[in-house]
């Protein structure tokens, strides 16, 4: 169906991947949004705790006798508790020295009584968060900077970020799934229109020329409108060519028509022999070539609708009848009777026209080699297929070449005088085969030819 | 018969004319359709001749209009167009028949012919002479109350004889009436032609005389 | 450093007990440090070494303080660290000196950071002399133990003991979480200083002044090793204070620096195996675990709020103002 167009890329593949890979980004980078928003309030809710535990201990100081006493209470360190029990370490420096806790942690010395600094550090080979601030002590003859430094390990925050990370992870899965499953929805949707457009088109018949009615999506109008145009141009160009064929006919033959009437009428004044012979001649001359001309022409037409047959139900002895009849005057000429042997209506899927043309050749070449005052035969069966057979009392072909007599220009070695161009079973044959059948040649036993042209 | 040929090719029509009045008939030719709807509005015609191509139309629109005025008057259409793309349209369009240029004028009077009888089944002018009558539609000879059907060539020799009598018809003139131009057949099968007729003739007024080296003649007692 | 309160270093490791269980020739030898009396964790390491057939045992036992200063300074030479004292194990596990044990299934409460695990439940109680109290009735409570010590100071001048917190790892645990708990603790403590109190290094020779009668009352010994003594049962009795029972969890830990981790983690294991086991508690001299209520004190950073130098210094200097009179 699609043999012969070249393929670059699918549309859907094309919106499918980009629908995915866009859903993917944006899972991703909900992801790491989402992870790093949840590490920035998890860090924030630890240090709110360092903080507050640090302001509680520094709140506990107090300058007695001399004495720095820092009487901290017990919820200073129990609120540092973790599920994951996170180390605490802190330090109490006055001014530059450390009053009490553990040496050597790191020191931020924020600015006295502007809030906590924090910060991040190693200690005791683990990696801290520290908060750290300071207060001015100011005793009898005593001032001091007071500093706390309160640090806590990371475990629970990164189990807690873990837990957030693996979470948003299966949401972002999640999401990233829903979004396949909704990007494969959205571009079959998408691409449904194409799909009945291509229906649509495909679908038409062979004289189908007209404009697609139905509505098409915006972004379509361009593709149809064109589509529109071209079928347009199409349908303006084929019936251009039929006109210049037919106009062409018409020039040439009737030209001919007006030499050969003259011809005739000339014929019937001269009595000279050899003048009437020329003359007789003339008239075969011109008869042989218009009718080329017409076999050619139709023999053209054929071709073009083999490919695309009008199929319609046809009565083949309605046909067969209608066709006699038109063709009865020239029967009479001959004196040979046209007899149709038919018992019903036989219906047949086709094309009238195409058929009408084959049956045609096949009487008219019947008419030219049948003697005159004799029957010629249209026999229309069912059995065992729907078939018509065209049966005369004549010569018959000639026995060694009947395999050969439909193909183009053959003509049989025993049409002697007769005018022909070996068209007529070349048309006939390749009707009957686009039509699925094929043409049979025989001579009768009695004598006299048939064909047989079945379904 | 009156024919009217509506035929824009002067040549052609005037070949056409010459060779239908030198059978008998009366012939009116139109050039183009605003003449021929004139023409077949005033004069009674047997049958009408129509060139599908015409300068200020279609022939088509003469048959409708034709067929609109329900005139039963046979049209035989003058093609020069493929059967396989014309043939549908101008039957349904109401032609009795069609005519492919260029065309056997043999051809063209049997047609005219078929189509007369079936449009009437006989003529309007039967021809009298003597005690025969002679119906060229019908292709009948009546002969007192016997009847006679002839076979087409016996039709076309009697024809030509009758619309002249008297006249002395040439074996070869009569050949070339009687046979198309790929037949091959010898000029002495007329004589089994006026062999036949002259046996319907028997009994009648009428005989057919051989001139040797001229031809035959229709006398009558 | 932070334990400067330290102010007796153990100059050489003089040991209040030390055991060896097992087979001299053994190649593997788990140290374990203890604070706990080896009568009660023989049994213990007995059924441990039936399992280990080639491990032996080497049990040192010191005090509560002594044992933590000793840790500190050569960690690499013990296996296994086992002690009552809450505060002190908490902050060797804080400052790294603890092995992480991966597989051992134990309440969340109960063990911090899968490396210190508790294993037993004692409260801290009061110890009477049942013949100094005969004819009145016994104390229940702190407040009871106020009242009667003032009702008789004749009585019990000189002869009540308790421990020197400024010696002791685990006294000083016991009065900082009475403290902490309620101003009776302070009321107590001068009561204590008004009669003169003798001020003990251990439970031990507390209960032995106490049988004999040397003094009528001890405050805050741990009850299992009151009940332990069970010759001197008709001399004493033990008196669960009814308001707030002050309650330790005896606990352990492998030392980062072990040399035999996996054997260290089995012997925990084994451990806490046995302490979970009510069923068991006949076999094994340490109560069990209570596994039934989660302890007021439990294992989480506060319990370094008392080992804070100025905390201690404060809470020593106060403690020095009430009972040294």
């Amino acid at each position: 169906m699609i043999e012969g167009v070249k393929i670059s890329g699918s549309l859907r593949n094309r919106l499918t991947v980009s629908l995915i890979g866009g859903a993917a980004v944006l899972a991703l980078l909900m992801y790491f949004i989402v992870r790093a928003y949840a590490t920035q309030i998890a860090q924030q809710g630890q240090d709110n705790i360092l903080g507050a535990s640090v302001n509680s201990i520094l709140d506990a100081a107090n300058v007695s006798e001399g004495f720095i006493d820092v009487d901290f209470p017990y919820a200073s360190f129990s609120m540092l508790g973790t599920d994951t029990d996170d180390r605490v370490f802190y330090a109490i420096y006055q001014d530059d020295e450390l009053l009490s806790g553990y040496d050597g942690l790191a020191q931020i010395f924020p600015e006295v009584d502007k809030g906590s600094a924090y910060g991040n550090t190693t200690f005791k080979g683990a990696p801290v968060r520290l908060a750290s601030a300071s207060r001015m002590l100011v005793g009898a003859d005593l001032r001091v900077q007071l500093t706390v430094t309160v640090a806590q390990t990371q475990d629970s925050l990164l189990g807690a970020l873990n837990r957030i990370g693996r979470n948003v992870a299966i949401f972002g899965a999640g999401f990233f799934l829903l979004v396949v499953i909704l990007a494969f929805w959205a571009t079959s949707t998408a691409i449904g229109p194409l799909a009945q457009l291509t229906t649509s088109v495909a679908r038409r018949g062979p004289q189908d020329l007209s404009p697609v009615a139905s509505p098409v999506p915006r972004e379509m109008a361009p593709l149809v409108f064109s589509l529109n145009k071209l079928m347009a141009r199409l349908e303006y160009s084929l019936s251009r060519s039929e006109d210049f064929i037919a106009e062409a006919a018409h020039r040439v033959r009737t030209p001919l028509a007006t030499v050969r009437s003259h011809a005739e009428a000339t014929l019937l004044r001269v009595d000279k022999e050899e003048n009437r012979q020329a003359m007789r001649s003339m008239i075969r001359a011109i008869d042989e070539s218009s009718r080329a001309a017409g076999q050619l022409l139709d023999h053209a037409m054929i071709t073009f609708r083999a490919d695309n047959l009008d199929q319609k139900n046809i009565d083949l002895v309605e046909l067969v009848q209608d066709l006699a009849m038109r063709l009865s005057p020239i029967a009479e000429m001959r004196d040979i009777e046209l007899q149709l042997d038919a018992l019903g209506p036989v219906s047949v899927i086709g094309d009238a026209i195409l058929l009408q043309n084959a049956i045609r050749n096949l009487v008219d070449n019947a008419l030219k080699y049948a003697p005159s005052e004799s029957i010629v035969r249209l026999v229309v069966a069912t059995t065992p297929k729907p078939s018509i057979s065209v049966v005369d009392e004549g010569a018959g072909f000639p026995v060694g070449e009947i395999n050969l007599l439909p193909d183009r220009f053959a003509r049989g070695s025993n049409s002697g005088g007769i005018i022909g161009s070996g068209l007529g079973l070349t048309i006939a044959q390749e009707v009957a085969e686009a039509h699925g059948g094929g043409l049979t040649l025989n001579n009768h036993s009695r004598g006299g030819a048939c064909v047989t042209f079945s379904f | 018969m009156k024919f009217l040929l509506i035929e824009d090719n002067y040549e052609l029509a005037n070949a056409i004319c010459a060779r239908m009045r030198s059978d008998g008939h009366v012939v009116d030719h139109a050039d183009k359709i605003f003449d021929a709807i004139e023409y077949s509005q005033i004069g009674e015609y047997d049958l009408i001749l129509l060139d599908v191509m015409l300068p200020d139309g279609d022939g088509r629109e003469f048959l409708k209009h034709h067929r609109a005025r329900n005139r039963s008057t046979p049209v035989i259409v003058l093609t020069a167009r493929s059967q396989v793309s014309d043939r549908i349209s101008l039957l349904d369009l109401g032609a009795d028949d069609y005519v492919t240029k260029p065309f056997d004028h043999a051809e063209l009077e049997a047609r005219c012919r078929a189509a007369l009888r079936r449009n009437s089944g006989t003529s309007q002018s039967i021809t009298v002479l003597a005690d025969v009558a002679f119906d060229p539609v019908a292709g009948s000879l009546k002969v007192g109350d016997s009847t006679i059907k002839l076979r087409n060539k016996e039709l076309r020799i009697f024809e030509l004889l009758i619309n002249a009598p008297q006249q002395i018809f040439s074996k070869q003139k009569l050949f070339d009436r009687l046979f198309s131009y790929d037949d091959d057949v010898s000029e002495n099968a007329i004589e089994v032609y006026i062999g036949r007729l002259r046996k319907h003739l028997v009994g009648s007024q009428l005989s057919i005389s051989t001139h040797r080296s001229l031809g035959y003649r229709l006398d009558h007692d | 450093m932070i334990l400067t309160f330290l102010v007796q270093p153990v100059l050489a490791e003089e040991w209040e007990d030390q055991q060896f269980f097992g087979s001299a020739t053994s190649q593997k030898t788990l140290r374990i440090l203890s604070n706990t009396d080896t009568r009660f964790f023989a049994p213990i390491i007995e059924s441990f070494l039936k399992s280990q057939p080639s491990v032996s045992v080497k049990y040192l036992v010191t005090g509560s303080a002594e044992l933590y200063d000793i840790f500190r300074t050569s960690p690499e030479d013990f296996d296994v660290v086992i002690s009552s004292a809450m505060d002190l194990q908490f902050k060797l596990v804080n400052d790294g000196y603890a092995l992480a044990l991966g597989d051992l299934e134990h309440p969340d409460w109960a063990q911090w950071r899968e490396s210190l695990f508790a294993f037993s439940t004692e409260p801290a109680t009061i110890v009477i002399n049942r013949e100094a109290f005969e004819g009145v009735p016994t104390p229940s409570s702190r407040q009871d133990l106020i009242k009667a010590l003032r009702q008789r100071p004749e009585t019990f001048q000189g002869r009540v003991g308790t421990y020197d917190v400024r010696h002791s790892g685990l006294g000083y645990f016991f009065a900082t979480q009475d403290a902490r708990a309620s101003e009776t603790y302070w009321r107590l403590t001068e009561v204590f200083g008004s009669l003169g109190v003798r001020l003990y290094c251990c439970s031990g020779d507390m209960i032995d002044d106490l049988v004999s009668g040397k003094i009528a009352v001890a405050y805050n010994v741990l009850g299992s090793y009151a009940l332990g003594r069970e010759d001197a049962q008709s001399q004493i009795k033990v008196i669960l204070p009814s308001n707030f029972p002050t309650k330790m969890m005896r606990s352990a830990f492998v030392s980062t620096n072990t040399r035999l981790p996996d054997v260290a983690g089995t012997f925990i294991k084994h451990l806490t195996g046995i302490q979970a086991d009510i069923s068991k508690a006949a076999t094994f001299p340490l109560p069990p675990l209570d596994r039934t209520v989660e302890p007021a004190i439990s294992l989480d950073p506060a319990l370094m709020t008392y080992l804070d130098r100025l905390k201690r210094r404060t809470f020593i200097q106060e403690w020095e103002s009430a009972i040294i009179q």
